[in-house]
């Protein structure tokens, strides 16, 4: 789950790490009021998406005055955004963080993933903070440090030094980025992250260190145990179907094509959109409908699908294992009956009570296309889209 | 032979009082797996479809000289299940709970490195090695007894590909699902290892999906290590980068984790690679020649 700045600012400050003041606003009013509050002679107006890239895409401004942060909202309220990390459609901008300014000796880089490889946290830092690190990973990768932090040694003193000293940092300034680490680490763990990238990390004229911007995601599987950044979720953020789906339990993804697809299973699912694609069409979702779904969930997982308007025609392919293929087709059927499926239908069906299922949709009246494999499936949803 | 679990695997289930727990225990014993006992905290002694209950792993791996344990606990428990196994000196363990927080597998894999049990999964199907034994939640009747082993990070996608070497009269080994979560306890080399080690394994098929790198470093470890003929896929070709596909590891971050990237590495080292799941049980027919 993503976090907005603003949110992983108020979690990471309760670990200790600095962050600047600054007030939500959802109005150029609200954001007057907040740079009036501030009182400072600069502010800086920043819309609170979750992508990265806001900066360049026109969604932070500086202000001189309250009625600059105002003028700064108004442009940026309400305006979609569009950085390499929203996609073309872009994001809708809802609110804005006004937040003090601050006078910026040097900025640097610094983030904390899982290592799934190493089995381990790893800390990555760059001396050139505020940039894409991803760019500097591709032209000067020798301009990145990244530390392993092994489970069993946990953070040690080793670990910080040689991130201060890669980052040209000694004395006074080594003391103070080693404290903002060791808090960001700790807050990491405790916040079950599975990502957290301060970008950038700054450095005042008297050696304090800040942390200007932050990008979090907690782990999923976590959110049952991190109650506050749970009540964080912004459901604007997130497509309104995947809500759906969640509630459904089933998984869903949006795409761009026009052939919706209902599986069970993540990696049959995946493998299904990527046969679609082979067969020339384009998937319009993934969707696993799961190991234990009922005639229900197939029903609101057809809706799901319907509910996208560019689906032109949808592919079921089950391989029933704990997954019943009479369960499925009971499903199609109602789902059918109900929800008035009018694009073309093609369902393969293998495994548990296979005959029974197809027996089912056989005898069901509805136009159904039949199909025994998966390239079979692909093959015959393509032409009929088509 | 086989790799991991056979005839006189042992096995007891840690939640089998739970409905899912219970359901897969007595279908795992209809398939003719020994089925020994249950463990489920304070209703140690009662006997539930004939399965003694214990309240602990340690109560039951004593009591039933089990070595083999399978876990359905709810993911805020499963990470104190699997080291409470492993405690008790099962030698293997295998979790098909879904939804275990990170930061509990790296605990749980800290701690594996002292012990000598196995962990498979979590988020995985389980294992079976056709009729001997069938340890997990796969549908058992799909499965043909043969010589093509099988490693996959999915469930469904691997009940498709043994579907399509059944139905090619091709049957398996042993069939290993090592789960779709971004830390499991056996990786693909883990197994090939095992199979390459197994006489009666003759050719291998290993099925990956997007995220982390364990195909590409299966790809390095073939091609200096194995001499089986190895036919692989791996889903999410299509799959957006930035969005995680149902499997928690199951996500292309930071460019990193493509199907692209993992072809390649697969197809470098020699594996006989289909881009489509369609055609792993022809490709296998075709290297068997």
């Amino acid at each position: 789950m993503n976090l907005h700045e603003y949110q992983a600012k108020q979690l990471l400050s309760k670990f200790g790490v600095p962050v600047l003041k600054g007030f939500l606003a959802y109005t150029p009013h609200e954001a007057q009021k907040a740079a009036i509050n501030l009182g400072g002679p600069v502010c800086v107006v920043k819309a609170q998406v979750h992508a990265g890239g806001r900066g360049k895409a026109g969604g932070v401004k500086l202000a001189k005055s309250p009625e600059e942060a105002r003028d700064a909202a108004e442009a940026i309220l309400g305006m979609t955004l569009v950085t390499p990390q929203t996609g073309e459609e872009g994001k809708l901008v809802r609110k804005v963080w006004v937040e003090d300014g601050a006078a910026i000796k040097s900025e640097y880089y610094l983030s904390i993933l899982i290592d799934r490889a190493e089995g381990c946290y790893s800390i990555v830092a760059c001396a050139e903070g505020g940039t894409e690190i991803e760019e500097i990973a591709e032209t000067n990768p020798e301009k990145i440090l990244t530390v392993h932090v092994r489970p069993e040694s946990g953070l040690q003193g080793f670990h910080v030094r040689s991130v201060a000293s890669f980052l040209g940092l000694g004395g006074a300034a080594a003391k103070a980025f080693s404290k903002v680490l060791v808090q960001l680490f700790k807050a990491a763990q405790e916040l079950d992250t599975s990502m957290l990238e301060i970008n950038p990390l700054i450095q005042t004229e008297d050696d304090a260190f800040i942390a200007l911007d932050a990008k979090m995601a907690i782990d999923d599987n976590a959110l049952f145990r991190q109650r506050e950044a749970f009540a964080f979720m912004d459901f604007d953020e997130i497509d309104e179907r995947e809500i759906v789906a969640n509630q459904l339990g089933i998984s869903y993804v949006a795409l761009d094509g026009n052939i919706g697809c209902m599986v069970n299973g993540a990696g049959l699912a995946m493998g299904t959109m990527d046969i679609i694609k082979q067969a020339g069409g384009e998937p319009a979702n993934f969707l696993d409908v799961g190991g234990g779904a009922t005639k229900e969930m197939v029903m609101g997982a057809f809706d799901l699908i319907l509910r996208d308007p560019s689906v032109k025609g949808i592919l079921v392919n089950i391989f029933g294992g704990i997954m019943r293929c009479d369960v499925i087709a009971e499903g199609i059927i109602a789902a059918a009956k109900e929800l008035g499926i009018s694009v073309p239908l093609v369902v393969r069906l293998r495994g548990t009570n296979v005959e029974k299922g197809k027996e089912l949709l056989a005898n069901s009246g509805l136009k159904i296309i039949p199909a025994d494999w998966m390239d079979d499936a692909a093959q015959k949803i393509v032409e009929a889209v088509q | 032979m086989s790799i991991l679990v056979n005839k006189s695997s042992r096995v007891i289930t840690q939640g089998m009082t739970g409905k899912s727990g219970l359901f897969h225990t007595l279908a795992c014993r209809e398939y003719g797996t020994q089925m020994v006992g249950g463990i489920s905290p304070g209703k140690g002694g009662q006997t539930v479809e004939g399965i003694p209950v214990f309240n602990s792993v340690a109560d039951a791996a004593a009591e039933t000289k089990a070595n083999v344990s399978i876990i359905y606990v709810p993911p805020p428990f499963a990470a104190d299940a699997i080291v409470e196994a492993a405690d008790a000196g099962v030698p293997l363990v295998i979790c098909i709970t879904e939804g275990i927080p990170v930061r509990d597998m790296l605990m749980v894999n800290t701690y594996l490195k002292t012990s000598d049990t196995r962990l498979i999964g979590p988020n995985c199907p389980g294992v079976i090695t056709p009729d001997e034994a069938k340890i997990g939640i796969m549908p058992g009747h799909i499965h043909k007894k043969g010589s093509v082993g099988v490693v996959s990070k999915s469930g469904t996608l691997t009940y498709e590909a043994v579907g399509q070497l059944t139905a090619r009269d091709i049957g398996q080994s042993t069939c290993v699902g090592i789960g779709g979560d971004p830390l499991n306890g056996t990786n693909f080399i883990d197994c090939l290892e095992m199979f390459v080690a197994d006489p009666e394994t003759t050719e291998i098929v290993l099925i990956g999906e997007i995220g982390g790198t364990a195909e590409e470093e299966a790809a390095e470890w073939i091609q200096s290590n194995c001499d089986k003929p190895v036919v692989a896929f791996v889903a999410g070709a299509t799959a957006p980068p930035g969005r995680r596909m149902g499997h928690a590891g199951a996500i292309i971050s930071r460019g990193k984790g493509t199907a692209e990237s993992k072809f390649e590495a697969l197809e470098k080292a020699g594996v006989h690679v289909v881009r489509s799941p369609a055609l792993i049980g022809e490709k296998v027919k075709e290297v068997r020649g």
